[in-house]
């Protein structure tokens, strides 16, 4: 195999003699540019097991979807003449309510075209241009190891391991040998690294929902006994597309009859396919949404008064702490007891955009439908204040009286009715203290000493970190360009290659972080390695696959737990980071060791190997805090008070009403439906989710992008004042930066609202148009009040047709 | 024909997620463009002034699900110069590759954009109900595909018995024109029939 051969013909030789991918030669050039050359594939003479036993026949092998959907479908390969022939999904003989069938979403289906895509990473490769300037040279695994432990010594020695730091991803975040835990185990075993809280998902629900019910919920199979589910912020047949998931559980809801209400700036597929009431809501604005219901059922005598009497803190003058001040109940500020305006319907309308009528009439409906499950999801919290709805919407689900009952919901996210445990790498402690929030990363590498635990930066562990950040381990992520916000600004950041000195990123594929690193190691895939998955558990069946190794490695990708393995023998700690365990194979039948302990009936290793899929049935329909409202004194919420905390002691301490009030309020956002700066950029834009991506993974995939084009949706107002037709390619810009897209010109949208769904791989041109429409060229780095994470759906914007 | 075979599509079910589309792909290897499940959204409603806001009227959304419909009356098998199409046992519709020339008439004529041409292969493909997978006893791949569960197959008769016989929601054709093999299940709320004005097709660049 020659170092000329078009890409498409080295894959036929490999792999691909039964399959054709069209594209491929086409987009051969650059991608070979970027790979600096192609050779021979390291595993080329290498035939896996699966694969020789298949030879000739067809068989059905045991793989599985992986992403950060958070599904973990179940997915087999149909193998014929060692070759991924297609996919097939779940194919138990029981399909019910009772143990459904994991059917992978599109996304899963498309696997085959994610594994050989033009955008894999083939070889080990070191920068050799400017930091962000795309070259790379190809070099040997052993260079690139050598390289990254000398570099690791180099730093510890200069700068400590406090400089270290090991990056959110969420690309391989499964615990076992597969996945990012044997880097962290091993950076760990080399002294530690500076730490982070939180994710880009859920940063502000996991700062405060601790803080209101402590989180515990029921679970998506107890919405079959809903009369009414009420959805903020919420898209579930999108975001948990496929396997035994929300949107499933949703689906049979409704089924069996229960009605649905979906409250968003966007009319979602999840509203469409519920076939539920619209409510179109101003993005930002849910807490003032919230305060008018309760104003309703408060002067209408519509809510369980002993309920909150007894259960809450703060809901009424009477249930405050002894040390609250005066007027600082959740009721004082609905009725405008603590600052004169009373938070009516018609004072919600203005800023909600919802008819004060409609939300007197949601408010009786919520208030006298019984059960109703009101549920919210983390797009909301994703915002400038986002810390304000997530302790917002619970108190309706107390209020209504549906709190811990059949059918009802404590108001957070939808629960779990409990998954596998299989243990996994174990990471060891860390030795470094300082823990930062996950979204103020490029803070550390230009102020990281000046970081403390005040309210400018929140860091947790210490009480200031002594150090910058000089070297960053990039598992399996795209957060250092494209989901990071304002991506103009980091990358800016990340080109002084004196502040932070080495960026590793190891990956599977060329993304647009990959592209800002300086060293870079190709992984394997799901289908190139064997792993071990854990999935389902939103309703009553959990199960654990036994991911097999399908196809030989491509190219000279490499596991994970071999590159850790490897680097821990460079740096000193082999023994420690083995413990005897130096294979794939070992570490899998570690975890099945520790999954037997906790279940009796988890089968052994070999069986596991050989079934590929245990599947785990639960009761099921469990009920959120019922211990809690059966007997509170006995059993509290995991909340300071162990109570519904509607006024948080915690929160009041930090003693900045303004941005991190007590109780939860409406708060008008920066760039949000109110600020004057709409005279410039009139449009909100949000960010998002989109059926054909999980975050970033997957953007780019031939067959998904074909089936969900990327593009901007656009009210046909909006786009009646700019001349913009469906299909136009449209630029959208503010002073961060302007991107390029296709106009979706649509009802199912507010006025003054755009929707720019997130992930799409950023394409910067000569100019920094951004002709791979990422949303993030145009978010704001700001970190929110108290949880200091990612505002990345409050943006102003303006649009015109290209 | 006795034998029919035909699909049913509860469009009170369908999200528009597509799997059905890229779970045919991948089963049959299709290229780029040439997509034999294809997914419609259709959409309807405006933003009108009250007061001094503008509210929702009438907005609706909902997702068909569509493939070869395995017609009674084909006219691409009417038209076709070559005489490759023809109807099987089961009422299945089927190009033979060997006699098509890639003329493209069945393409212009199929009210349901069910031919394809396959510019690697020269020729017109199609929706063949996955035969291979049926002879061995697995459903299509579409079908075993749907995440929701929205898919379904059988014989026509029995999947009219089991779910009617509603086979013209907007915005297909009228029905009586090829008498297609597919039935679909309303939503509770709303779904146009064919000759609707109400709303359009939102994302004809991905059919």
């Amino acid at each position: 195999m020659g170092q000329n051969q078009p890409l498409s013909q080295i894959l036929d030789d490999v792999v691909l003699t039964r399959r054709s991918f069209v594209k491929w030669s086409s987009a051969l050039g650059g991608t070979a540019a970027l790979a600096g050359g192609l050779g021979t594939a390291l595993h080329s003479a290498q035939t896996t097991e699966a694969a020789r036993a298949a030879e000739s026949t067809s068989q059905l092998i045991t793989t599985a979807c992986y992403h950060n959907c958070g599904g973990r479908c179940i997915l087999y390969a149909d193998v014929q003449d060692g070759v991924v022939k297609r996919l097939v999904p779940d194919i138990d003989e029981v399909d019910t309510i009772d143990q459904p069938r994991s059917i992978p979403c599109l996304r899963g289906r498309s696997q085959i075209h994610r594994v050989y895509s033009t955008d894999r990473l083939k070889y080990p490769m070191k920068r050799v241009g400017k930091r962000g300037e795309g070259k790379f040279e190809r070099i040997s695994w052993e260079e690139a190891l050598d390289t990254i432990a000398s570099e690791m010594k180099r730093l510890k020695e200069a700068y400590g391991n406090e400089s270290f730091y090991f990056h959110y991803a969420s690309g391989t975040q499964w615990p076992g040998p597969n996945g990012r835990n044997p880097v962290r185990r091993l950076m760990r075993l080399f002294g530690g690294y500076t730490d982070y809280y939180g994710t880009y998902s859920s940063a502000c629900y996991s700062a405060v929902i601790p803080l209101i019910t402590g989180g515990i919920n029921n679970s998506a199979d107890d919405m079959l006994s809903s009369k009414l589910v009420v959805l903020f912020s919420s898209n579930p047949v999108v975001t948990t597309s496929g396997g035994d998931n929300v949107g499933y559980h949703c689906m049979k809801a409704k089924e069996a009859g229960a009605r649905f209400i979906c409250i968003d700036p966007i009319m979602t597929d999840s509203c469409v396919a519920l076939e539920a009431e619209w409510i179109p809501i101003n993005p930002g604005t849910d807490v003032a949404l919230v305060a008018a219901l309760s104003h309703v059922m408060i002067t209408n005598d519509l809510y369980d008064k002993d309920f909150m009497a007894k259960y809450s803190v703060g809901f009424s003058e009477d249930t405050l702490p002894e040390d609250a001040p005066k007027n600082s109940s959740w009721m004082a500020y609905v009725m405008g007891d603590a600052d004169d305006v009373e938070k009516t319907p018609e004072w919600a309308a203005e800023i909600t955009g919802i008819p004060a009528e409609r939300i007197v009439s949601l408010a009786y409906d919520m208030a006298q439908t019984k059960p109703c499950a009101i549920f919210q999801n983390l797009g909301f919290q994703r915002r400038a204040y986002g810390e304000q709805p997530v302790r917002a919407i619970p108190i309706l689900a107390a209020m209504t009286g549906n709190f811990a009952i059949h059918g009802g919901s404590t108001g957070g996210t939808v629960g779990s009715a409990g998954g596998i445990k299989m243990g996994g790498v174990p990471t060891g402690d860390n030795p470094v203290k300082g823990v930062i929030s996950v979204f103020m990363w490029p803070d550390m590498i230009t102020r990281g000493t000046e970081m403390t635990n005040g309210p400018q930066d929140r860091i947790k562990g210490v009480e200031k970190l002594n150090a910058n950040m000089k070297f960053m381990w990039n598992h399996g992520g795209n957060t250092i360009t494209n989901q990071h916000s304002d991506i103009n600004l980091t990358q800016e950041i990340l080109s002084d290659d004196t502040k932070l000195e080495l960026i590793v990123t190891c990956e599977v594929m060329m993304t647009p972080s990959a592209m800002w690193s300086d060293i870079l190691l190709p992984a394997s895939t799901g289908f190139e390695t064997d792993n071990v998955i854990t999935g389902g558990g939103s309703g009553r069946v959990a199960w654990a696959m036994y991911s097999h190794q399908v196809i030989d490695p491509l190219f000279e990708d490499m596991p994970e737990i071999w590159m850790a393995d490897q680097l821990a023998d460079r740096l000193g700690v082999l023994d420690e980071f083995r413990e005897g365990k130096e294979t794939t194979e070992d570490w899998i039948r570690f975890m099945v060791d520790t999954a037997r302990e906790a279940d009796e009936n988890f089968p052994t290793f070999e069986e596991f190997k050989e079934i590929g899929i245990y599947k785990k049935t639960s009761p099921g329909q469990k009920i959120g805090a019922a211990a809690f409202v059966e007997d509170p004194e006995a059993n509290p919420l995991t909340t300071p008070t162990g109570k519904i905390e509607i006024y948080s002691p915690t929160l009041a301490a930090l003693e900045d009403p303004e941005e991190i009030p007590a109780i939860p309020k409406y708060i008008p956002e920066w760039e949000g439906v109110s600020d004057p700066l709409r005279d410039t950029y009139p449009l909100m834009m949000i960010t998002p989710h989109a059926v054909q991506r999980s975050h970033s993974t997957f953007s780019g995939i031939d067959y998904l992008e074909e089936a969900h084009h990327h593009v901007m949706w656009i009210n046909a107002l909006d786009a009646a004042d700019r001349g913009i037709e469906n299909g136009d390619t449209c630029y959208v810009f503010n002073d961060r930066g302007k991107i390029e897209i296709k106009a979706r010109v649509t009802p199912r949208i507010r006025p003054g609202v755009i929707a720019v769904p997130q992930g799409h791989w950023h394409k910067p041109d000569k100019d920094g148009l951004d002709k791979g429409g990422c949303g993030n060229t145009l978010t704001k780095y700001y970190p929110t009040p108290y949880a200091k994470g990612n505002p990345q759906h409050t943006n102003l914007v303006q649009v015109e047709k290209a | 024909m006795a034998n029919q075979l035909g699909f049913h599509v509860d469009l009170s079910k369908c999200t528009g997620c597509k799997a059905c589309q890229v779970a045919c792909k991948d089963k049959n290897d299709l290229p780029m463009d040439v997509i034999w499940r294809r997914v419609a959204q259709y959409t309807g409603g405006e933003w009108i002034k009250s007061g001094n806001q503008y509210v929702p009227s009438n907005i609706f959304s909902y997702f068909v699900s569509v493939s070869c419909m395995h017609c009674d009356n084909p006219l691409c098998l009417e038209v076709c110069p070559a005489a490759a199409i023809s109807k099987n046992e089961d009422g299945i519709v089927e190009i033979d590759q060997d006699k098509c020339v890639g003329c493209r008439y069945c393409e212009w004529t199929c009210p349901y954009g069910a031919p394809q041409f396959n510019a690697d292969k020269g020729t017109m493909t199609k929706c063949n109900f996955c035969v291979d997978l049926l002879a061995n006893g697995e459903k299509p791949a579409c079908v075993a595909g749907c995440t929701f569960r929205a898919l379904d197959f059988g014989p026509i008769e029995e999947l009219r018995e089991k779910y009617g016989h509603f086979d013209g929601p907007a915005p297909l054709v009228d029905p009586s024109v090829t008498k297609p093999n597919m039935v679909f299940t309303p939503r509770k709320t709303v779904t146009m029939t064919f000759d609707s004005k109400a709303g359009e097709i939102a994302n004809p660049e991905e059919l």
